[in-house]
């Protein structure tokens, strides 16, 4: 599949309105999501972090490192495209697996067009702007945990900021962007399988969805391990 | 004109059409019916390269489709027009950008030009009002239509038709049978039509090509498909006591 999604381009000023169309679809139309998710379960995590962590001999500055860790390390790339999984994976397949039940992809072939570059490639193209929701995300998180902690009283303006600074490895910004990269292709390729080659009818389509979400969350969660290995220690 | 040369198409163990040689010829509306299972569709999708044939050969003007080449066939791709049983209308363009399509995808057209030839097929279709409206929101008929319109805009050479007028009021049904016979007529296009509608058979079926478990029982036109004692198609075209009076009278009256 892949071969040929990057074989026989599609003219290029079609091409262009494609993959334009994908990253409304699956981009831009995911950073409400992604926001709403962030900033709240930002907040979340550090008013968990500082409940669990009320002793007075630990540090106040704890709540606010805990949470850039958590948020950074793990939250936003994979905990994310999880959930991106259900959205942007089942919209995918669903596209797709419709366009199959309904011939249009016949319909492409019979006249001569690269069915996979012109549905599959502009899903990975528009994709690869993926770690720019991730920072978004990454961002809204972390001040999510901030104004939770501030209003609720559980750290203070200085600790949370000193907790943020504290011990910053710049690697760990590049691991999570690598990651994300990685499972935005795995978001864009597992779903366009899943649609590009259903068979069957409308209920079908449903199916194909569901376990294009389920193979898409395996895969990330696998491919998170072996690369947190890889790469952190 | 089509040629197909014992045409063979199994599926692992299964063999769905088993040897099939017909000719379906130039500027005629050319049938194929059968009863469904017979391998109607398996055919026509061999014939517009959807399936890889397992054997035999199909001639397009004197050119086998085995001995092309990769660029040769994507040529030939151009010269074929298909109108699917769905429409197949790409449900995130209106009618007017699917009618384009292929246009905007094979020629360096403008959007001027593309606009003039786009209007030129909406109207010898019959299509008013339609342009800017979205696929759901136009009937069974005027989809078909469309359907029609975008596999007439490259001037094809070829016109393949998968049950056009199914799911269809009987006299849209004819509306659309007539509109491809006269569009076969006037383009002297090869038109072969999968279709187990019986007014279709014996309004426009210029050659009929009648299937039985992937084999060729019978062919002719819809004059001989009165007077034919072929058990098989008898009992599939006669199968209505309507037709069955049709028959005797049209027996009746050429005698």
């Amino acid at each position: 599949m892949l071969q040929k999604t990057f074989g026989k381009f599609t003219k290029w000023n079609v091409l262009r309105n494609l993959i334009l169309r994908e990253i409304d679809d699956l981009i831009i139309g995911s950073l409400g999501i992604i926001a709403f998710i962030s900033f709240f379960v930002g907040g979340v995590v550090a008013i968990q972090t500082a409940i669990n962590t009320d002793n007075p001999l630990l540090p106040g500055y704890l709540v606010g490192f805990a949470t850039r860790q958590s948020i950074i390390l793990e939250f936003a790339p994979t905990f994310i495209s999880v959930i991106m999984a259900g959205k942007v994976g089942s919209f995918i397949t669903s596209s797709l697996g419709t366009m199959r039940v309904t011939e249009q992809i016949d319909a492409l072939e019979v006249m001569g067009i690269n069915t996979y570059n012109y549905l599959i490639f502009p899903k990975i193209a528009a994709l690869t702007l993926y770690p720019f929701l991730i920072s978004i995300s990454m961002t809204l998180g972390i001040f999510g945990g901030y104004l939770a902690c501030i209003s609720g009283g559980f750290s203070s303006h200085a600790d949370f900021i000193e907790g943020l600074q504290l011990d910053f490895k710049a690697f760990h910004i590049v691991y999570a962007f690598i990651k994300t990269f990685l499972f935005a292709m795995l978001l864009a390729t597992i779903p366009s399988y899943h649609g590009y080659f259903m068979k069957g009818g409308a209920l079908d389509v449903g199916k194909a969805s569901t376990t294009s979400f389920v193979w898409t969350s395996v895969t990330i969660i696998i491919t998170n391990t072996i690369v947190t290995n890889l790469l952190l220690t | 004109m089509i040629q197909i040369n014992n045409l063979i198409k199994s599926f692992e163990e299964t063999q769905v059409l088993k040897g099939i040689s017909t000719t379906f010829e130039k500027g005629k509306t050319n049938l194929i019916i059968g009863q469904s299972g017979s391998g109607k569709t398996v055919f026509l999708k061999c014939i517009i390269g959807l399936f890889e044939p397992t054997g035999g050969d199909i001639i397009f003007d004197n050119t086998a489709l085995s001995s092309m080449d990769l660029k040769t066939r994507a040529l030939l791709r151009q010269d074929l027009g298909m109108v699917f049983q769905g429409s197949a209308l790409f449900d995130s363009m209106t009618v007017e950008e699917n009618i384009m399509f292929p246009m905007r995808m094979f020629t360096n057209a403008s959007e001027d030009e593309l606009r003039d030839r786009a209007n030129t097929a909406i109207n010898r279709v019959n299509l008013i009002d339609a342009n800017h409206k979205m696929p759901s929101e136009i009937s069974g008929g005027m989809k078909k239509r469309v359907a029609i319109a975008r596999a007439i805009i490259m001037n094809p050479k070829y016109l393949f038709c998968d049950e056009p007028n199914s799911g269809l009021d009987p006299r849209t049904a004819i509306l659309i049978d007539n509109l491809i016979q006269e569009i076969t007529q006037e383009y002297e296009i090869t038109t072969v039509i999968n279709t187990h509608d019986m007014n279709s058979v014996m309004e426009i079926g210029e050659k009929i090509v009648f299937l039985e478990n992937g084999l060729k029982q019978w062919e002719g036109t819809n004059q001989e498909i009165f007077k034919t004692d072929n058990e098989a198609v008898t009992k599939f075209v006669y199968s209505s006591e309507m037709f069955k009076k049709i028959r005797a009278i049209y027996i009746k009256e050429s005698n």
